[in-house]
């Protein structure tokens, strides 16, 4: 189970829903990116720029993209707290039913969906995800955004940007850069859903050609 | 009848599964039977090598559809299928439309089966006017008619009233008709019911055809018939507990037959478990228990014919949920097959076994002459020719029937018949009917 | 999951919690302004009804629509047996309309089955007769859920005309899937023919059941509606009256109906359910149909959102292996399966 959200959250969490670890066995040849300290570290350098440039975090909802971005954007938003005091809004936001390819794939189950206490029409929303790959996924939170309400802006915090746009998309808050090729997978573990934090890159698979994360 | 038919020599066959022999046929009659017979001139010769002769066989029940629903089955047509399934004569149940409840329908059953020329049909009478169940049909006028109508029955129906049962058991006796009961109580199963009441109807929502439905009427009316001295025969019988009541009449001389439907031998109810129509059958298929005693009773000849009920329907019929679509069944041209399967290749029955159940008894219950007869020299030639080593695939678009509402599509059935001869004619050769004679050819 | 919902027998347990957990997010969607998600976007949903049902229908059409489905409701009320057109040539039609999913509702057991012989897109059984109704089972689990939390080891109690009810059915097979234990209640005259082979308890006697005495203590009662027609009191036009199944609504209501009294069998926590429409006096006093155990509008409200993981469910994935690109990247590593 994830730890509470810090700030209210406007629909109770349902007692049945856990968020699923990463059933991947480790491959071979993986090389081991970020450690747990790196990771610290990264976001709070993000959580100081985001307070930067957000001129210290007024009217700021960080929306976590399940499955991963749920417990990062909670780690921003303490972070957040711990160092200017501000109690930034916190929720999810589940892609899946606006994903672009939903004919072509079996029906995936539903992350959840939960709209901090002050909604976020009229205000920043950073979106949070772990990986930032070919950018479908963050077109597609685009669109569920804009079916929750109006926000001000919006922008982008990734923990990992590998590269491999297919959309006109960037970040506005990256953790690493991190080159690879596509044939290669990029794999997040953290400790709230995978019991431990660390950022690997693993040789492709054969024959998939777009492994990695979600992007 | 008309036509000249030459004389066949039929080499090598084994007379109810005896000895092989040679028998000649000629004139409408079997003229000669014994080892290395002489072949006439002009005779047909037909190497049987070792194929099993039996007489022809005799259906106490069919549905010939005609008159009211050609479009399903014609006298002719029913007549190919019965041919080729080994059939010299078949008993055509009444409820037709028009009912076939006068003299007039019934002497025009007959005729239309005479002129089709493939298989005796012998109509069946209704028992009450127009099937109602209320007040008698002319009986003595049908049994008087060159028709000759000796099997009565309202099948499709359950002579249900007590007092219109007695009656009309008493009005056949002058005629030694026989009364052919569907059983059926409609107050524990009405015509909604369409599958058997057990594990299975509760589980699929269909509602249930108890047996006791059918047993309790069994057991009513062989009191009936003790009572009245007439003779009862009992329809598709198909339940154990069914089987136990005739056994226990027959122990008490109390004048009752009874006939199963190959399908009831063969098929359970967990086939509904698709929902699919083509195994809807009235009495509905039973669980295995059931289908074992079905197979004892017939074997020990508590169960003394086997009758195939076939029920030609329309494919728009059928094309309905299963409540709403139409009972019934083929079964003129697989009826031997499932036959030997089930009780043959057993050997719950040898051939003698199987030519009583399916030719002799039936002929004596339906009182018709010339069939059911021994194979021996002086007897009318209606004979059928059976391989039993062979076996063919049920494929329904090749059925002769015009309907292809067959249980067994796609089953491989043991045994071909080779021929069916109608006093010494043969009807079918080797799955095919010779071109169909007279005015049923435009039906055709 | 499964390809067509015709029994609540064609899920297994992960797809039934898949259906659940997505009903849970679904259920959202009526808090938000724009009640949409494009899930279905461009796909065409016909609910093909040959009986009448506001209340089913309704709500399959709004969580089609909330969907962004196209939404198409056929009756075929009239087009049946009785006009001699069979289930085959309308189901045929229809789906020559070119549909994504048929939602068939039909007076016959097995009329959804067959259906699936005769078209290619999913079907999902919106109630055939006296068989299945699976859509009512999963709002019920749905509804029960969110009081009771996980249904495994829960003991619900399922009460009335179990012979005709198709909800009865659907819920002894998902409860049972979801590890729930059902004691089914009715006089033998309305017990189903082989209930004795289902996986369920049963009883003559709703006192005792609902005390505990018979199969342990109770979490919930689901009544079911008892059709006034299956009452002796009726008769047929001309002739003879239609045995009944029970003596009178009188005697049925003091063996078999939840009175307040037997409202006060219950422990504190146990919540009770009806699918409606209720005859209140009946099988359902005003009392408990009122109270604040009562979940009635409870199940009302989770039917859309349960419907709308149904058709998400069944729908997705259809034109799977077709060669279509444009993925969002690696499948959803939870759906191992994907």
């Amino acid at each position: 189970m994830p730890a509470q959200p810090i700030s209210d959250t406007s629909v109770p969490l349902s007692p049945t829903f856990t968020p699923p670890a990463d059933p991947r066995p480790a491959a071979a040849g993986a090389k081991t990116v970020l450690q747990a300290d790196d990771i610290a570290r990264v976001l709070d350098r993000i959580a100081h720029q985001i307070l930067e440039k957000t001129s210290g975090g007024d009217g700021v909802v960080l929306l976590g993209i399940p499955t991963r971005g749920e417990p990062l954007a909670h780690r921003l938003a303490e972070r957040i707290a711990t160092f200017a005091g501000v109690r930034v809004g916190l929720g999810s936001l589940d892609i899946t039913l606006y994903r672009d390819d939903l004919r072509t794939q079996a029906s995936r189950p539903l992350g959840r969906t939960v709209e901090p206490a002050g909604g976020v029409d009229g205000k920043l929303v950073i979106l949070v995800d772990d990986v930032l790959f070919s950018g479908r996924t963050v077109r597609a939170a685009l669109d569920a955004l804009t079916d929750l309400g109006r926000p001000r802006a919006v922008q982008l915090a990734v923990l990992v940007d590998r590269g491999h746009r297919e959309l006109p998309i960037r970040a506005d808050y990256v953790g690493k850069n991190l080159p690879t090729s596509a044939e290669e997978q990029v794999r997040v573990r953290l400790a709230e859903t995978d019991g431990v934090d660390e950022v690997s890159i693993h040789a492709g698979a054969a024959g998939t050609a777009r492994a990695g994360g979600p992007a | 009848m008309t036509g000249f038919s030459r004389p066949v020599l039929l080499r090598g066959v084994r007379p109810l599964g005896a000895a092989a022999v040679d028998v000649l046929l000629a004139d409408g009659a079997i003229a000669g039977l014994g080892p290395s017979l002489e072949r006439p001139d002009g005779a047909e010769l037909i190497e049987a090598d070792g194929a099993v002769l039996l007489p022809g066989l005799v259906d106490l029940h069919t549905h010939l559809r005609e008159p009211g629903r050609e479009d399903t089955e014609t006298i002719a047509t029913g007549s190919a299928a019965a041919a080729l399934g080994g059939f010299t004569a078949v008993h055509a149940m009444a409820n037709t439309n028009p009912v076939a409840d006068t003299a007039e329908i019934v002497e025009q059953v007959a005729r239309l089966g005479e002129l089709a020329g493939l298989v005796d049909v012998r109509p069946v009478g209704a028992v009450s006017r127009g099937l109602a169940g209320e007040q008698l049909a002319e009986i003595a006028n049908m049994a008087r008619s060159s028709a000759a109508v000796r099997v009565f029955s309202d099948d499709g129906h359950c002579v249900s009233d007590a007092r219109l049962m007695r009656r009309a058991l008493e009005y056949l006796k002058p005629f030694d008709a026989v009364l052919a009961q569907h059983a059926q109580d409609p107050r524990l199963a009405d015509a909604s019911c369409c599958a058997h009441e057990g594990e299975l109807s509760g589980r699929l929502g269909l509602p249930g055809w108890p047996s006791v439905a059918e047993e309790s009427v069994i057991a009513r009316d062989v009191m009936l018939a003790r009572h009245t001295g007439s003779r009862l025969h009992v329809c598709h019988v198909s339940s154990a507990g069914s089987v136990d009541v005739l056994r226990w009449a027959k122990q008490r001389g109390i004048p009752v037959t009874a006939e199963v439907t190959p399908h009831h031998l063969l098929l359970t109810c967990d086939l509904l478990a698709g929902y699919d129509p083509v195994f809807k059958v009235n009495p509905p298929l039973r669980p295995a228990e059931d289908v074992e005693a079905l197979r004892a009773g017939l074997a020990d000849g508590t169960i003394d014919a086997v009758a195939t009920d076939h029920a030609p329907h329309a494919a728009h019929d059928k094309d309905h949920a299963f409540s709403d679509a139409a009972f019934g069944m083929l079964g003129l041209q697989t009826a031997l097959g499932v036959l030997i399967e089930t009780m043959v290749e057993p050997g719950r029955l040898d051939w003698a076994g199987l030519a009583d159940r399916m030719s002799v008894r039936p002929a004596v219950i339906g009182r018709l002459a010339g069939h059911g007869r021994p194979i021996a020299v002086g007897e009318p030639a209606n004979l059928t020719l059976v391989d039993p080593s062979a076996s063919w695939v049920v494929q329904p678009a090749a059925l002769a029937s015009l309907s292809r509402n067959t249980p067994f599509a796609g089953r491989r059935l043991p045994g071909r018949v080779l021929a069916t001869f109608l006093r010494g004619r043969p009807t079918a050769r080797d799955g095919v009917v010779p071109a169909l004679s007279g005015a049923s050819a435009v039906w055709a | 999951m499964t390809r067509h919902l015709l029994s609540a027998a064609d899920l297994d347990a992960a797809g039934a919690y898949e259906i659940l957990n997505s009903a849970e997010q679904m259920d959202a969607i009526q808090h938000r302004q724009v009640k949409k998600l494009p899930a279905l976007r461009g796909r065409t949903v016909v609910n093909l009804f040959f009986e009448d049902s506001t209340r089913t229908r309704s709500s399959f059409e709004i969580a089609g629509k909330w969907l962004s489905a196209d939404v198409v409701n056929v009756s075929a009320k009239g087009s049946s047996v009785s006009k001699g057109e069979s289930l085959r040539d309308t189901a045929l039609t229809v789906a020559a309309l070119g549909v994504d999913a048929l939602v068939i509702r039909h007076p016959s057991s097995g009329a959804a089955h067959r259906v699936t012989e005769w078209v290619d897109c999913p079907v999902i059984n919106a109630g055939d007769g006296t068989h299945e109704h699976p859509t009512q089972a999963l709002l019920d689990a749905f509804t029960l859920r969110r009081r009771l939390g996980e249904l495994a080891g829960r003991h619900i109690v399922i009460v009335g005309d179990l012979t005709h009810s198709r909800v009865a059915r659907s819920n002894v097979l998902l409860l049972g899937l979801l590890g729930a234990q059902v004691t089914l209640v009715a006089p033998p005259t309305l017990m189903p023919a082989g209930v004795h082979t289902w996986n369920c308890s049963t009883s003559w006697d709703l006192d005792a059941t609902l005390a505990g005495k018979v199969a342990g203590d109770v979490d919930a009662v689901m009544m079911l509606r008892v059709q006034r027609e299956r009452m002796g009191t009726g008769s047929s036009g001309g002739g003879r009256a239609a045995v009944g199944y029970f003596p009178t609504e009188r005697e049925y209501a003091i063996g078999y109906g939840l009175s307040p009294a037997r409202l006060d069998l219950l422990p504190e926590h146990a919540p009770v359910l009806h699918p409606g429409p209720m005859n209140r006096g009946l099988e359902i006093s005003s009392i408990a149909a009122d109270s604040p155990r009562s979940l009635v509008l409870d199940q009302v409200r989770a039917g859309v959102a349960v419907r709308m993981a149904v058709l998400y469910h069944l729908m997705a994935g259809a034109d799977e292996g077709s060669g279509r690109t444009g993925t969002t990247g690696e499948p959803h590593p939870a759906a191992v399966h994907a």
